[in-house]
């Protein structure tokens, strides 16, 4: 399988809340990082990319947010704007507004219609080949099967156009896995183990892109080594509860309670771990970026995640 | 909270994705009917498996089925009602909503069946969120339950359900639509319409515009029901009788979108009945004492391990043990005060906010949900 970042374009995805969005601003700063000249696309419009990077509101144009970095939104009126402009040389920019809405109106009831869009912008971003890597914060795992999969619903909808002649090199694009992967985004907990399992089964079914690697967010540290947590429940005794607690000055209680809690979540999340690791395809490489105990959510911890998914990927 | 669930007779949990919402739903609805009784029925949208096998669901759609008395017997609980459970199916939600709107049987087949339609019900913007509500009103309407608590579907934006029945009203009464089913050939005479359709035939192809076109026509025969249910939805919504739970965990986003919510709310002069907080780590581990102790423990771990180790153990392993466990409370201890600030922060009246702490296991049964729910209630 080709390496996750010499590929040319990675779809990122997840169920909501599993860091999705992180992971994508770090692939992306990681590769920055090595020498790829990298554009990071956000495709999601619910998730914040910017305030990853800390950096003021994205647009349609890019705008270089690290050394290397490139970002920018991906959003469909400018894109149609774009397509129009591009392919029929039409001076619409007075007329596009009222264009735009008819047109996204269309879009809600035709498959395919609006995700064609960013799919296309996307791609055609790596066609013109301004840029090594494209990194895309994709639409979370509810949506992301119909992104990935616009040109076939286009090419099953629609007989004739300039669209469905287009779909032609898109689907080159995306089904080719030395150029195109996605990359699932999970944590080790019931409900995103599951929804990873059916979604990298429906990718597989609907869609002609690749599984490239499935990155584990907020994995718990194993608090013991071997013959450790004997010694630990050794200690759960009021006598010795006791005598440590002299020796330090206050009530250890607490602390070895919280440590009781740490050791039964870590063994709850290592049973969604393992059900994660049977049912992913052998061969789709598995990141593990462990829980930061951290103060926030912003630049810091995205370089954090960069420097974990670094170590993961053998640099 | 208590006083909520007896008071009210629909409960609508929401909250972004991940926080358990579904689980606080099924929590809620467990413990009205162990309390106060009555039918109690929870609908939710996407339940994870062993929650679902908990509330005897199958998978089998729209059905709405008991949880049998035996479930709670084997949990150790009596309840004064009983408790229904239903899993909301949109697809055949919507295929029952063209049904009872289409002017005929055969225009509803025509809608049914057309290509579009089927990705309108299962993508149309809203339309989860839509789809919902509207089940919701339904089986209210039906007079058959004391308690309705339902759960909301996950969508891009976690407020669409709130404006979607508007929205739907508003999609059925726009210029757009009256635009896009004007005859195929007096449009191309329409000078407002024709550079759009002059693009649109070049990108789309003007046979897909005919299909978009007569779909549409199709469906503007239910305009009149449609309106006028989505308003009836939405009085249902803004009445006395409906309450909202906004569900979080502590961590940043989730929070964010929590606050949006309340937001959301009131502006709409919905009710918030509470905002409920998630997955709360234990309070010790904010308490400045306990973090003292830990700080020693951690710097003297290898004189303490020396000092308490008995006989067969290693001193050393004792000590590695010790300095581990105090390094991990630290680094909770940070997670619970960056939870709490979170916490302080959150602008709404102390009252209505409960906190369920963090369990060390999943809950998938009913004995999990009766103790998710008294911890709601304290």
């Amino acid at each position: 399988m080709v390496a996750l970042l010499e590929r040319r374009l990675l779809f990122v995805t997840g169920k909501g809340g599993v860091g999705k969005t992180t992971v994508a601003a770090a692939l992306a700063l990681l590769a920055a990082e090595r020498g790829r000249r990298t554009l990071l696309c956000e495709a999601d419009p619910k998730a914040d990319l910017a305030a990853f990077l800390e950096t003021g509101p994205l647009s349609f144009a890019e705008r270089e947010v690290a050394p290397g970095l490139w970002a920018m939104a991906v959003d469909t009126e400018a894109s149609l704007r774009e397509y129009l402009h591009l392919n029929l040389r039409i001076p619409l920019v007075g007329r596009i507004g009222p264009l735009a809405k008819a047109f996204d109106f269309v879009a809600t009831a035709a498959p395919g219609v609006r995700e064609i869009l960013t799919v296309g912008k996307l791609c055609y971003e790596v066609r013109e080949a301004r840029w090594d890597l494209v990194v895309v914060d994709a639409s979370a795992t509810g949506h992301i099967v119909a992104q990935l999969g616009a040109p076939q619903a286009i090419n099953r909808l629609l007989q004739v156009g300039l669209v469905r002649q287009q779909t032609g090199w898109m689907l080159d694009i995306l089904s080719n896995p030395a150029c195109t992967g996605l990359c699932i985004v999970s944590t080790p907990e019931e409900m995103p183990v599951t929804e990873t399992l059916e979604l990298a089964a429906r990718v597989a079914g609907q869609t002609s892109v690749e599984l490239a690697a499935v990155v584990v967010n907020r994995v718990l540290p194993e608090l013991f080594g071997r013959g450790e947590e004997e010694v630990f429940e050794g200690l759960d005794s009021s006598e010795r509860v006791a005598a440590l607690g002299e020796a330090v000055g206050g009530d250890v209680g607490p602390v070895l309670s919280a440590a009781r809690l740490a050791v039964t979540m870590r063994r709850t999340s290592a049973g969604h771990l393992q059900r994660l690791r049977a049912g992913i395809p052998p061969g789709v490489p598995m990141l593990y970026v462990p829980y930061l105990f951290s103060r926030s959510h912003g630049l810091r911890s995205t370089r954090q995640v960069a420097a974990a998914l670094s170590a993961e990927l053998g640099y | 909270m208590d006083q909520l669930l007896a008071a009210k007779e629909i409960v609508v949990s929401c909250g972004s994705g991940g926080v358990g919402k579904t689980t606080m739903a099924a929590a809620a609805a467990t413990m009205g009917a162990v309390h106060h009784g009555g039918r109690v029925l929870v609908v939710t949208v996407d339940p994870a498996r062993r929650l679902a096998d908990a509330l005897g669901l199958s998978g089998l759609g729209n059905k709405e089925t008991r949880v049998p008395p035996e479930a709670f017997a084997d949990a150790g609980l009596t309840p004064r009602g009983e408790l229904w459970a239903a899993m909301l199916d949109t697809r055949q939600s919507w295929d029952a909503l063209v049904r009872r709107h289409a002017p005929d049987l055969r225009t509803a087949e025509q809608i049914l069946g057309n290509p579009l339609y089927q990705n309108l019900a299962s993508r149309f913007v809203h339309s989860h969120g839509y789809i919902a509500m509207e089940r919701l009103y339904e089986i209210h309407s039906e007079g058959t339950y004391d308690l309705i608590v339902v759960d909301t579907p996950p969508s891009r934006n976690a407020l669409d359900f709130l404006d979607a029945p508007e929205r739907m009203a508003e999609f059925f009464s726009s210029r757009l639509l009256r635009w896009l089913t004007v005859p195929y050939r007096s449009r191309l005479a329409t000078m407002a319409s024709r550079p759009f359709y002059q693009v649109a035939d070049r990108v789309l192809g003007s046979q897909f515009l005919q299909d978009v076109a007569e779909f549409f026509l199709l469906f503007q025969t239910m305009h009149d029901g449609f309106v006028a249910r989505a308003e009836a939805v939405t009085r249902l919504l803004r009445d006395k009788r409906t309450t909202f739970l906004v569900v979080s965990t502590l961590e940043e986003a989730p929070m964010r979108e929590a606050e949006a919510f309340v937001d959301a709310l009131s502006d709409r002069g919905f009710h918030l009945g509470a905002v409920v907080l998630n997955k709360v780590l234990p309070a010790y581990l904010r308490a400045p004492a306990p973090a003292g102790a830990a700080r020693r423990l951690a710097s003297g771990a290898e004189e303490l391990g020396r000092r308490v180790s008995r006989d067969g153990e290693d001193p050393a392993q004792v000590a590695r043990v010790l300095g581990e466990v105090a390094e991990s409370f630290l680094n909770f201890a940070l997670v619970a005060c960056r939870e709490a600030e979170q916490e302080a922060e959150l602008a709404v009246r102390p009252q209505v906010v409960a906190t369920v702490p963090f369990f060390d296991t999943d809950i998938y049964d009913l004995a999990g949900l009766a103790k998710l729910g008294e911890r709601m209630w304290r």
